[in-house]
């Protein structure tokens, strides 16, 4: 038994419950007489929607079937080697739940290695090798590839990606080492540093063959029989594969400054996957492959046993499984069905909610608001919103004709809402006003309809309460920009009964947002959190400390972005009347910041003036400003923020705002954007043992989003 | 509205490599849906100066149209094939002469003007499935004595031929069918046949019919080349005890797909294709089905009139051999020899197998061949006989004809 396979033996006894991909190894005749060729596939066994994964024990099989084709090749009976995988699936790469498990360096050590011990093989045969990228290939399903002397993509598949670093990882089975000098460092950034930290984003084949990753592209449709016809041109040597030499010079070093630069705007430091695949990229330039392998090996066992990757691992799956299956929703056979929708307002907000119902219902979309004149508007805007779609090519002219029938404005809502089964309002946040308009509604609506709120911070159960059937009532509290962030959070008001809650959910499902059961507590989930995080904030610089050491104070977390702009972004007004609202129900912990008070009064829309090009302190806003004579430093201003946020989570669990930390992290993710590698935000407070310190306890148990004990 | 009639060609013929039924067939995890789709598009790639977006139809036969054989597969394998949403496409049936009755529906509209050009083709995957699948007789067929009970079942129409023909002997069966795997080794040999075959590639799952995962078929599978008289002396005869019908002497059952393009002949012209066959006359005619093998011969003697030829005039011959004692049965009506060298050169579905609505065109590409390599032959006609008692018969001239010399 080879080392290899002693240490893939190993690993594969820590992770018994992998889904073993197998290496099936078949022989056939190539076209133009150019011989014998063995094709290995990759195949788990289960159809597409179980896409093929490289545990331990699958790289051990894929180890055998190369020892098998090594030898054939040796002995002259083969002229190549092909890779390929299952319909649909090249292969996305290492089992994570494999990672998971792993809680000693040396194991993760073994990962790293035992994966580029096998793949490495694939170069060092005594004939040519070929992937034949057929399908979705990610991370090591790319990297098995980018070890063969050609590859072949189909312009039908959908995804290819080196996700790594979106993950806290590095391409460590010799992507970050092969790929920059297969296609130079520029290219290979775009692909392992932006990409990844782009949401993720995917290659299609066509820009697969176009970044020169793979050496031919083929249609979907006989993808892999023109690829072996190719291949047997090439072994025949009637096409000769020219790549285009690489930059080893100053573009080379030019292109991992560019990918620090981008991951800098991302990440701000704070997380280090990133920073170490750049380092690999970088030291590549010498074309030193064993070098880079060994480094890689080194940064995937120092990032599995990190935490950051446990917690992007850990919001991964908050983001794609208990998204898609929220905790605590009734019974979905409760819902029914909406075949009209009502939106009371006519101004952005709602006419936004109007674009967004009608692109994912496409069901009749009826606008009410007090004159003609805002109904007109509301109605003008989503025709306008409809046209852009149409103009961008993403949707046809049939379609823009079809949601433009569909969406209507009227004055009056007994003729507006007499057939609506969901209606939502998005007036002026008063509860009063809100309750008007909610009773005017019931008046003329079906009995069954649905009533929901887009309220931001007040009581759905106290907005119900005047109604005659405030069962049906349900908050529906989107976030800014309603098109962009996915996350709803569904209230539940003490009335509000399962059916109108499953169709809640139902709708929601439709729209194709992270639907999150939430109590009726002030300023539910996101806007309590984040109002308490830019409270204390407020209360140190209010305090004394200066603004930019508040700010720079919270830049080790990595969020989007700094305190204060994301102030600016929401407004400071609206910023003002969340913080009132929320000091009115917990006077004790949150503050009405008199300087922010100032500041809106003043009628300023945020605290920066960007003329440098920069954001710097608006000389204006600076002059409001009254400031105590208590100077905090950056890690002092930290710890009072994070002990603020780790207070006022520990209190919304116990108060039963959500069902667990799981949902309060699945907020901040979709409805803050708050990034991958915190897991939203309470893995990184159990980690830096701010949880301990502040409420005696960790949110989650140790193994979740962190390195089981 | 004064109208003239075209002449039709065929401009190009391809076919997937013919494979076994069944579940350690090559096929066996392989569409046949996706069997045309490969073949079409070869025809595309062969014949780049055939613009996609002039297509004007796309007719795929296929006997069993349910499943991957149903949803009006002439259209649908056009999209999967990749041609504009535009091309037209549907189906056609007439059992084993499916795709030559595509050819011939598809010319006639050529010749009438409707198309310019068109793409034939037909597709039978008897793995799939079976003869028979789904169907639903009519009982009046057997209580009013419509047909004889044995008109759905060939190899009982092939026996009742052999009574037809007392002459045909089970030893002469044989030594066709002998002849006809010696014939289509021969021409493998020689690459007569690989040039026309668009490589598939299959996946296996199953570990009992061989090694698993991708491969690719770029062959016949059912071929049998070396098959000697004593091989095939003592093989069953299933269809009746002491018969004479074995799976030695008769085409199997097999999956595979073909794909033709057959135009105006000034549509060829004007766009660059080859113009490898002329069509000449085509007919159809009707038998008792429970002799259905010898229909050919009254389609021929249509197609012939038709013409205004004899039988010799025919240089080459394409004979679908569905049975030995078919093909014998038509040679022997013309009085000509069993082995006469015009007949079935590369030999024929003996040997390569018969996937029932795709064999029409199996035959038109392998004439069209020969023409080009024989240009003192003018006439050629491609034959096969049809389930429920039918002959089918085109009779086409060598564009390559070099006049008599």
């Amino acid at each position: 038994m080879s080392t290899t396979a002693e240490l893939l033996k190993g690993a594969a006894e820590l992770f018994p419950g992998e889904v073993v991909t197998q290496a099936h190894v078949r022989h056939f005749d190539l076209p133009l007489g150019a011989g014998r060729f063995a094709l290995i596939t990759l195949d788990n066994g289960h159809d597409h929607t179980k896409p093929t994964t490289l545990g331990p024990q699958s790289l051990a099989n894929i180890d055998a079937a190369i020892d098998q084709v090594e030898k054939e090749a040796a002995d002259g009976e083969i002229v190549g080697v092909g890779v390929t995988g299952k319909p649909f699936i090249f292969a996305v790469g290492a089992d994570l739940k494999g990672v998971e498990l792993l809680k000693r360096h040396e194991d993760a050590l073994a990962i790293g290695k035992g994966g580029h011990d096998v793949f490495k093989r694939l170069s060092k045969l005594a004939v040519p090798t070929f992937a034949y990228y057929n399908g979705a290939a990610m991370g090591g399903g790319v990297e098995i590839g980018l070890h063969c002397s050609y590859r072949t993509v189909s312009a039908a598949l959908p995804a290819f990606s080196l996700p790594e670093v979106f993950l806290g990882l590095v391409p460590g089975w010799g992507g970050c080492t092969l790929l920059p000098n297969l296609i130079g460092a520029e290219k290979a950034v775009s692909v392992i540093i932006e990409n990844s930290l782009n949401q993720n984003r995917q290659l299609k084949g066509k820009q697969v063959y176009e970044l020169g990753i793979a050496d031919a592209l083929f249609e979907g449709a006989d993808f892999l029989e023109q690829s072996l016809i190719w291949t047997a041109s090439v072994l025949k040597g009637e096409i000769t594969v020219e790549r285009p030499a690489i930059d080893r010079g100053e573009a080379w070093d030019q292109a991992v400054a560019k990918g620090r630069f981008v991951a800098d705007s991302k990440v701000h430091g704070a997380a280090p996957a990133a920073y170490r695949a750049l380092d690999i990229i970088a030291a590549a330039k010498d074309g030193d492959l064993q070098k880079g392998y060994d480094a890689e090996d080194l940064a995937l066992a120092d990032l599995i046993m990190g935490g950051e990757l446990r917690a992007g691992i850990y919001a991964f799956n908050l983001v794609q499984k208990r998204g898609k299956r929220p905790a605590g929703a009734p019974d979905k056979n409760l819902a029914r069905p909406v075949t009209k929708v009502g939106v009371v307002g006519a101004g952005l907000m709602a006419s936004q909610l109007a674009l967004l119902f009608l692109r994912r219902l496409e069901v009749p979309v009826v606008l009410t608001d007090i004159d003609q004149e805002r109904v007109d508007k509301g109605v003008g805007y989503v025709h306008a919103e409809i046209d852009k779609l149409l103009g961008k090519g993403r949707i046809n002219q049939d379609k823009a004709n079809r949601l433009k029938a569909l969406v209507t404005g009227v004055l009056d809502k007994a003729e507006g809402f007499a057939d609506a089964d969901f209606i939502i309002e998005a007036v002026f946040e008063e509860m009063g006003v809100k309750q008007k308009v909610f009773a005017e509604v019931e008046a003329v609506a079906p009995a069954h309809a649905i009533l929901a709120t887009n309220t931001s911070s007040l009581s759905v159960t106290e907005m119900a309460s005047k109604l005659k059937h405030p069962e049906r009532v349900v908050g529906f509290h989107f976030f800014n920009p309603v098109a962009v962030l996915p996350l709803l959070e569904i209230v539940r008001g003490e009335q509000t009964d399962d059916a109108s809650l499953a169709t809640a959910f139902g709708v929601a499902k439709k729209l194709k947002k992270t639907a999150v059961l939430v109590k009726d507590a002030p300023a539910f989930v996101v806007n309590r959190i984040l109002t308490r995080f830019m409270g204390e904030i407020q209360n140190v610089i209010d305090e004394g400390t200066p603004v930019e050491v508040a700010e720079k104070a919270v830049e080790p977390l990595g969020l989007p972005m700094s305190p204060l702009v994301l102030l600016e972004l929401v407004g400071p007004a609206i910023g003002l009347h969340v913080s009132e609202t929320l000091n009115r129900a917990f006077p004790d912990r949150f503050t009405v910041s008199p300087n922010l008070a100032a500041v809106v009064k003043a009628g300023k829309r945020g605290f920066y003036v960007y003329d440098s090009g920069k954001p710097e302190l608006d000389p204006e806003v600076a002059a409001l400003l009254k400031q105590g004579d208590s100077v905090l430093t950056e890690e002092q201003v930290r710890d009072r923020v994070l002990d603020a946020v780790a207070q006022e989570i520990g209190l919304m669990l116990d108060e039963g705002v959500v069902a667990e930390a799981q949902d309060i992290d699945l907020c901040l993710i979709t409805g803050a954007g708050w990034p991958f590698h915190l897991g939203g935000i309470t893995p990184y407070l159990d980690r830096e043992g701010v949880s301990e310190r502040v409420n005696g306890r960790r949110f989650l148990e140790a193994g979740v989003a962190s390195v089981p004990a | 509205m004064p109208r003239t009639v075209r002449d039709v060609v065929f401009v190009d013929g391809v076919r997937t490599p013919f494979g076994k039924a069944g579940p350690k067939g090559i096929y066996h995890e392989t569409r046949a849906d996706d069997l045309v789709v490969k073949a079409i598009r070869e025809l595309l790639r062969r014949n780049p100066g055939l613009d996609p977006k002039k297509i004007d139809e796309v007719a795929i036969a296929a006997t069993t149209q349910i499943g991957d054989q149903g949803l009006t597969i002439g259209r649908t394998a056009g999209i999967l094939a990749g041609l504009p949403q535009s091309v037209p496409g549907y189906s056609i049936d007439r059992m084993c002469a499916g795709a030559l009755t595509a050819v011939t529906t598809v010319a006639g509209s050529v010749a009438f003007g409707a198309y310019d050009v068109a793409i034939a083709g037909g597709v039978e995957h008897m793995g799939r499935h079976p003869m028979g699948e789904g169907v639903d007789p009519n009982p009046r067929f057997v209580s009013e004595k419509l047909v004889d009970e044995s008109a759905l079942f060939m190899g009982m129409t092939a026996e009742n031929l052999h009574d037809r023909y007392p002459s045909i002997t089970k030893q002469r069966a044989d030594e066709y069918a002998v002849r006809s795997q010696e014939k289509a080794a021969k021409a493998y040999a020689n690459g007569k046949i690989q040039a026309d075959l668009v490589p598939v590639s299959v996946r296996r799952t199953n570990e009992e019919a061989g090694e698993t995962g991708w491969g690719l078929v770029t062959a016949d599978e059912p071929m049998r080349p070396g098959t000697t008289l004593e091989n095939l002396a003592n093989l069953k005869t299933p269809f009746r005890v002491h018969g004479r019908v074995t799976a030695g002497n008769a085409a199997g059952l097999n999956d595979g797909a073909t794909a033709s393009v057959i135009a105006s002949e000034d549509f060829a012209r004007e766009n660059g294709l080859p113009v490898k066959m002329r069509l000449v006359s085509y007919s159809f005619a009707g038998v008792e089905p429970e002799v259905m093998g010898y229909g050919p011969i009254p389609a021929t003697e249509k197609a012939l009139a038709q013409a205004g030829l004899s039988i010799s005039d025919i240089g080459l011959f394409e004979i679908n051999e569905a049975f030995a004692v078919q093909v014998l049965a038509f040679l022997e009506h013309y009085g000509i020899a069993d082995d006469d060298a015009r007949v079935n050169q590369y030999g024929g579905a003996i040997a390569f197998g018969h996937p029932l609505a795709s064999s029409g065109v199996r035959l038109m590409t392998q004439l069209a061949r020969q023409f080009e390599e024989q240009p003192h032959v003018r006439y050629g006609l491609t034959t096969m006989c049809v389930g429920f008692g039918m002959g089918a018969t085109v009779i086409w001239e060598n564009p390559h004809f070099e006049g008599d010399k």
